[in-house]
Order: C-alpha cells, then sequence, then structure tokens
C-alpha cells in the first residue's frame, strides 16, 4: 500500500476538445478500457488455471487418487467377490476410466485448460469434489455466489466507509497542520504495516476473549434470528470487529496519505487566488482542494482495496466470515480443485471490477483524462 | 561514506526513526543470538520433538513473567536430577547388596498447587531390578510416605495417578496433598523447603538408581510451553530469522528486479514498454494470495517455493508504475543524452546512469515493503501454508487459535508471537516511513 504514497500520477494536461461533451470522452475512455481490461482478464485467469493444474501435476495425484479409491472399492465389494482376478482387474480398469472421464481427466492438459478457462470466463466452473452449498447443491457456480454476498457486505461496506470517513478526516486534519492531532496521525501511520487479521487477532482477544462484548466471529448468531431487523442487528454485530480491525489497519495512512496531498494543493496559487476573492474556506476546500486532489486519492483507495481483495482469505478465516475467501482456504484443505479454480476466477473478477469502477470513477471526477491514453491511469 | 553520514545526522531527526533503526538492530541480534545458540537442526528437532523430549515441562503452561503481575505466585517448573549432581547420593555396597540413599532437598514457594508431581527413574542392572522407597519431608518436618516398588530400567512414577497414596492423604490427590497442611486441610500448598528422599536397594554390584524429579508448575520458561509441552521460546526466538530472512529477501528481490524491468522498459520504449505495462495489468487483477494458497495446497509449502512465488507475483506489481514515471523523467536528461553520445552500451546506460538515480526512490520502498513481507510470511502460516517444518511466529498464532488459546484464556500463546511481530512491523515501517519523507521532501507536506 505504501507504494501509493511513491506514486502520484500526474497526468498530462492536454487541450480540451470543445465539440466533445464529457460524456462522450467518458464513455469513450471506459470503452477502450472495458476491452483492454477484458484481454487482461482472459489473460489473468489462464495464468491462474495454468497455476492451479501445475502444468498437470496435480493430474497426476488425482488419477493416483482415483485409482486408489477404485481398487478399494471393487476389493470391498462383497457382491464382487466372486470374480476372478484377471475380471476384477478389468473392472478396476473400467472404472478407472470412467470416473477419469467423468473428472475429464482423460484428455490431453493443454486443451482441457482452454475448456477451462472458457468455462472460467462463463463462471461455468463444473462440480465440486468434496464441497456442498448450504442448499446441496455441487454446482461451484452456486457455491461460488452464495459467498459473495458475505464477501461484498465485509469489505465492500467497511471500505466505502473508510474512504469517506478518512478522505474528510484528512481534509480537517489538513486544516490543522502542525497540530497535536495532525502529528498523532502522522505518528500512527507506520500501523498499516501490519495486516487486518493481525489487528483482528488482538480484537479478538480484547473485545471477545476477555471481555466477552462481542462475538469471536462468524457472520450471525447461532441460529440465525427469524426476524428480519433481528438478523441485520446480530450482522451488525459479528460486523463490529472485522471493521474496525480493517480500520486499525487502514484509516491512520490512509488520512495520512490523503492529508499530505490535501497540504500539497492547499498551497497551490489558484487556492491563494480563491480566498483572497473571499470565498468562504467551504468552498474553497471542496471545489479548489478536494477535486484537483480526487484523483490521487482515489488512485490509493484503488491500491489499498486491491490489498484488501488479496488478503481476503485470511481476513474471513481469522473471523471465520463465511464469505469467499474462507471457502477457498476450506477447499484448499480438502484438496477441492474446482472450488479452489472458481474463487480465485471470483477474486480475479471481482479486482478487475474494482479497477475498472474505480478507472470509471476516475474518469468521471478527474477532468484531465486523456481519451484513450493509457499513460492517464491504468 | 559522506552521503551516509548525511543520511544518519537527517534521520535522526525523526525520533520514530530512531527508535524503529534500534529496534531493528536489536531484533537482528537476537537473529544472530538465535541462531548461534539454537542451531537450524536442532531447533527442527526440538520443535519436532514429542513427549520424549518435553516430558520435564508441562502442557500449556504460561510464561515466568505472568508472575511479575501477580500478587501471589503460581508455582514454577522445575526439575532435579541426581544423574547431573542434584541433591545427594550415597552408596553402600555391602553383602551383595547396594544401598542407594538419594536426598533431594527443593524450595516451594507458591501457595498454589503443581500440575503434577513425577519422578522418572532410571536404572541399571543385569537381572534383578532395584527397589525403592519414596518419602516426602514437608518444611514442618513431617514425613510423608510415597511408596515403595520395584524400578526397570525406566520406570515413571506420577503421584497423581497413586491411588493408595492418595487414601493415606485423606482422598486428597497426591500432587496437592504433600504439599497441603493435612490437619487444617485448607486447599493451599504451603510453601518452604521439602524433601524428596528416596532409599534403594539393588541387588548387584554395579547396579543403581539415579532418579529425575519433576514439579510441573503452572509457569514455565519466559515464553510458556503449549499443548504439546513443546517451550514455546524455541518458535519465538526462531521466528525472528526467518521472519526477518523472508522479509528483506523477498523485498529485496522484488523491488531490485521491479526497478530493472522498469529502467528496461522505459529505455527501449516501444513494445518492450507495451509489454511489460500489459504484464502490470494482468498481475495487478491475479489475486496474489489465491495464487499462493493454490501453490501452496498444491505443490509445496515450503518457505523458499513461497519465497520465489512471492517475488515472482510481486516483480509486476504496482511499484514499477511510480519507477516508470521516474525512469521517463531522467531519460530526458542531458547526461543521459551525453551517455548515448559517447556511444555508451544501452545496458551501461541503464545500469550506470538511470538505475542509480532511482536509489532515493527504491530505499524507501524496500524498507516499506520488508514489514508486508514479514506479515506475509505470518499470513501463510496461518492460513495453513507455512513451512512444515521451522518453528515461527505466525505458527504459534495458528496453534494457538487452532487449540482453542483464546477460549480458554491462554492468551500469551498468541499475543506472545503477534508482540513481536508487530514490533518488528513497526519498527521498519518507522524507518522506512521517515526514509520516504527525507528521500522524497515533497511528502513532508506544506
Amino acid at each position: 500500500m505504501a507504494e501509493s504514497t511513491l506514486e502520484t500520477p500526474l497526468p498530462v494536461v492536454t487541450p480540451k476538445k470543445a465539440h466533445e461533451s464529457t460524456l462522450i470522452r467518458v464513455a469513450k475512455y471506459m470503452a477502450v478500457r472495458l476491452i483492454t481490461m477484458a484481454f487482461t482478464v482472459v489473460i489473468g485467469l489462464y495464468l491462474t488455471i495454468l497455476i492451479a493444474n501445475m502444468g498437470g501435476y496435480v493430474d497426476q495425484i488425482r488419477r493416483g487418487e482415483i485409482r486408489e479409491n477404485t481398487q478399494q472399492q471393487v476389493m470391498n465389494d462383497p457382491a464382487l467377490r466372486s470374480l476372478s482376478a484377471s475380471q476384477r482387474v478389468k473392472l478396476i480398469e473400467d472404472r478407472v476410466i470412467s470416473e477419469e472421464k467423468r473428472l475429464g481427466l482423460d484428455k490431453p492438459f493443454a486443451i482441457r485448460s482452454f475448456a477451462f478457462l472458457k468455462d472460467a470466463i462463463t463462471l461455468n466452473l463444473g462440480f465440486a469434489e468434496f464441497l456442498n452449498a448450504d442448499n446441496g447443491s455441487r454446482q461451484v457456480k452456486i457455491i461460488v455466489l452464495e459467498r459473495l454476498p458475505s464477501t461484498l457486505i465485509l469489505f465492500g461496506a467497511t471500505n466505502i466507509i473508510l474512504f469517506f470517513a478518512t478522505l474528510f478526516a484528512a481534509l480537517s486534519l489538513s486544516r490543522q497542520y502542525g497540530s497535536l492531532l495532525d502529528r498523532f496521525v502522522i505518528a500512527t501511520s507506520p500501523m498499516s504495516a501490519a495486516p487486518g487479521w493481525f489487528y483482528g487477532i488482538f480484537l479478538i482477544v480484547i473485545f471477545a476473549a476477555y471481555l466477552h462484548v462481542l462475538p469471536f466471529g462468524g457472520m450471525v448468531d447461532v441460529p440465525p434470528p427469524d426476524n428480519k431487523v433481528d438478523y441485520a442487528l446480530s450482522m451488525l454485530k459479528h460486523l463490529t470487529l472485522p471493521a474496525l480491525a480493517l480500520a486499525l489497519n487502514q484509516v491512520a495512512f490512509a488520512i495520512y496519505n490523503n492529508r499530505t496531498f490535501f497540504l500539497i494543493y492547499s498551497s497551490e496559487d489558484y487556492v491563494e487566488m480563491a480566498k483572497a476573492k473571499g470565498l468562504t474556506a467551504r468552498d474553497v476546500e471542496r471545489k479548489y482542494i478536494l477535486r484537483p486532489t480526487l484523483p490521487t486519492n482515489i488512485t490509493n483507495f484503488a491500491f489499498l482495496l486491491i490489498g484488501v481483495w488479496g488478503g481476503a482469505p485470511i481476513f474471513e478465516g481469522v473471523f471465520n466470515w463465511p464469505g469467499l475467501g474462507r471457502t477457498q482456504l476450506i477447499a484448499a484443505g480438502l484438496f477441492d480443485t474446482p472450488v479452489i479454480v472458481g474463487t480465485t476466477v471470483i477474486f480475479a473478477y471481482l479486482l478487475a471490477i474494482t479497477v475498472f469502477l474505480l478507472d470509471f470513477v476516475y474518469a468521471l471526477v478527474d477532468p484531465r483524462v486523456k481519451i484513450g491514453n493509457e499513460s492517464a491511469k491504468s | 561514506m559522506n552521503s551516509i553520514r548525511k543520511f544518519f545526522t537527517e534521520i535522526a531527526q525523526y525520533p520514530s526513526a530512531v527508535v524503529g533503526l534500534i529496534l531493528i538492530l536489536g531484533l537482528i541480534s537476537f537473529a544472530v543470538y538465535t541462531v548461534i545458540t539454537i542451531p537450524y537442526q536442532e531447533a527442527i528437532s526440538l520443535w519436532r520433538g514429542d513427549e520424549n523430549v518435553w516430558y520435564r515441562t508441562p502442557k500449556t503452561a504460561q510464561p515466568k513473567w505472568i508472575n511479575w503481575f501477580r500478587k501471589d505466585d503460581v508455582p514454577e517448573t522445575f526439575w532435579l536430577n541426581t544423574a547431573e549432581g542434584q541433591g545427594t547420593k550415597t552408596e553402600e555396597f555391602s553383602n551383595g547388596t547396594n544401598k542407594i540413599f538419594i536426598s533431594l532437598p527443593f524450595e516451594y514457594n507458591s501457595t498454589y498447587f503443581p500440575q503434577e508431581v513425577s519422578i522418572y527413574f532410571t536404572s541399571q542392572f543385569t537381572s534383578k531390578e532395584p527397589f525403592v522407597d519414596v518419602k516426602v519431608i514437608t518444611p514442618t518436618g513431617e514425613e510423608i510416605r510415597v511408596g515403595s516398588f520395584a524400578v526397570g530400567r525406566k520406570h515413571t512414577y506420577r503421584f497423581s495417578q497413586d491411588e493408595k497414596l492418595q487414601r493415606r492423604l485423606k482422598g486428597h490427590s497426591p500432587e496437592q496433598g504433600i504439599f497441603m497442611d493435612l490437619e487444617t486441610e485448607q486447599l493451599k500448598a504451603v510453601p518452604g523447603t521439602y524433601e524428596l528422599q528416596i532409599e534403594g536397594v539393588a541387588f548387584e554390584e554395579n547396579s543403581t538408581v539415579d532418579v529425575e524429579f519433576v514439579v510441573y508448575g503452572e509457569v514455565y520458561g519466559w515464553a510458556g510451553t503449549d499443548h504439546r509441552r513443546r517451550d514455546l521460546s524455541i518458535a519465538l526466538m526462531w521466528g525472528a530469522p526467518v521472519a526477518l530472512a523472508f522479509g528483506l529477501l523477498a523485498a529485496l528481490g522484488t523491488t531490485i528486479t521491479t526497478m530493472i524491468i522498469a529502467a528496461v522498459g522505459t529505455w527501449y520504449g516501444g513494445w518492450v514498454d507495451e509489454v511489460i505495462q500489459r504484464i502490470t495489468e494482468v498481475n495487478l487483477i491475479l489475486p496474489f494470495l489465491s495464487i499462493l494458497i493454490m501453490i501452496g495446497t498444491f505443490y509445496s509449502k515450503s518457505l523458499w517455493v513461497m519465497l520465489v512465488a512471492v517475488i515472482a507475483l510481486s516483480i509486476f506489481g504496482g511499484a514499477i508504475k511510480g519507477f516508470r514515471a521516474n525512469f521517463l523523467q531522467i531519460k530526458e536528461s542531458s547526461y543521459v543524452e551525453a551517455a548515448r553520445a559517447y556511444g555508451a552500451s544501452d545496458i551501461r546506460i541503464i545500469m550506470r546512469y538511470l538505475v542509480p538515480r532511482i536509489v532515493p526512490l527504491l530505499l524507501p520502498q524496500l524498507v516499506i515493503l520488508i514489514p508486508s513481507n514479514v506479515f506475509l510470511e505470518a499470513s501463510l502460516t496461518i492460513i495453513g501454508l507455512g513451512d512444515p517444518v521451522l518453528p515461527t511466529w505466525g505458527k504459534l498464532i495458528r496453534e494457538g487459535i487452532g487449540n482453542g488459546a483464546l477460549l480458554q484464556g491462554q492468551f500469551y500463546w498468541v499475543l506472545q508471537p503477534a508482540v513481536i511481530l508487530l514490533i518488528t512491523g513497526l519498527s521498519f515501517a518507522m524507518v522506512g516511513f521517515s526514509m520516504d519523507r527525507i528521500f522524497n521532501p515533497k511528502l513532508r507536506g506544506a
């Protein structure tokens, strides 16, 4: 996350073309971005699939497992006792072949990888080998999509709140440059070096294990309340510690970062000019300081969000949050390849959507976005 | 040399950086000390050790320093071994029998009872087992007969499992009964000097008995123990070199390769630059931890495999854009043009003209990346992708949480590694943030 301070892309100012409205410019820009993003996603997903299979290494393990399981089945089946040895061997061979066919192991990896890619893109990820969805389905798509909302609630809601909270906190802080509070924020900014789950452990120790005021983890009480209001309240209670953990990880650094840029921009000549004109402090802040810093702040936020998505599995693991990340961990523990790939694909999609959405917001707030020019922002 | 001195005078103006530097130096010496005192192989075998290695330590004992915060101390764990010359042991051989007398005086300083008291006998004989008679003398001079029995080559006597002794102690569990005042029957241990007396008879000339007397207290060592009786200090100590090595190597590997790739990309421009930019974009949407989970699950959990994977996934990270923006400026500067004019090769320009100019940007980046990678190593361990053999901080946290340390109030188990991790992370971060402000004055604000 720290790299974002070092990296403040300042787009080249281009003469505004009079005949193009902002809407068209943004639309064009976004169309180009959408196409490049689509290619990026495809390549990213293919890489994921290659890694998931380690160039066929996993297939060998799976073939071995299938053979062993089939042998066990045939040997232990009392109905098959009467068969001769050679018949039994043939039966095992047949069953192995049909089982491999069922799991798609009969085709060479190179071909399967492309079939896999197509499935991954369309989210048609087949059936889980071990895991079930809550409704009993074994379809990876259902397992994964069922978990998506919890993850979105956890990270989406908290991060959006944190973004605006830190933005305005930073704005008010930049007014009190050098104050005690300001120095406190600077001093605590290195706290972002520790990830959210880490503060989560401390919070769980304090609030759940020691004070017994908040739950250790999970999303709602067990059993879940029937009433919708109670359900929401219970969820809010469970959301408190994870949100606090994310806040501890992000707030000080984000405020510090935003404040720095506010300070840089508030010493610009046009700000002095605006003040001299007698505009209210509120107007100056909103129009002359907040507006030009927004693109930078959004870029920082994008990197932050990407970091947070990346850490989702462990964060959800620590808080026992029934989201995508935890599902991935469980799948990893069970060697459930389709679910591992499925959750990875969804995370790749989430990252791509995050980047794309932030691009869109960026294009809206930054009038200098150069149409179709990659150097503006990627 | 001069520039280094200048850097130190400048960094001395940031108190947080000074604190950070001191902490880093402390951590490095701690890591070096660990590697010297507990060699790698020994650490691994100790950590994988079973009850044979850790028979003398109690299960989930708290660390010693807990007593500093308590009004009344909980008992410490200690052992006395006659084979190591503790206590007194006299032998007298006559008429074909060897009479052995062992006296092991010990201080018991707590009003709480120990978890368990055991005696481990080892004896040497060819055909007939020696016979022992065990007594405990309490501080008031009372004599408690513990038991008489024959001891084989290895014999373990656990006080708590002796039902006869329990009956003699008015039904109190023996590890409590021998420490309490049996007249008042208050459930409180009596502190003072106790003595364990063992009279043995061996029936052969060179036959003898040695005893190891272990009192399993509620605290052990400065770090406590886990559910498998292992001393947590081994993992706490070995966590330091592992974390520092991983953090440093990953940060170095990532920043340097990233910088060189950015330099090559900007220098050659054109399709090279374009390809690098596209890879960066693909890299941005690759779910980092998910991929590491896949590698750990399907391939190998070794620390070094993970290190390579982490570096490989971070090379084309967001930092490349920052470097690139700076290289683009440097590329246009006149001294690079001069180098080109005298016919310097591409590689020479990249390595001698472009790269050195970026060092101010690179150093803070490098230092700030160290804690991220230290925590990454801990993260991987906590989700079960840690190195299978190495004892690390993350492993303690994982095992602590996994074995209900938080639910049972054994906070030391999780909090000790967490606090050390926090100190490590913060010390590097404080130095890195200050360096960032020194090298990039723009960020000092206003």
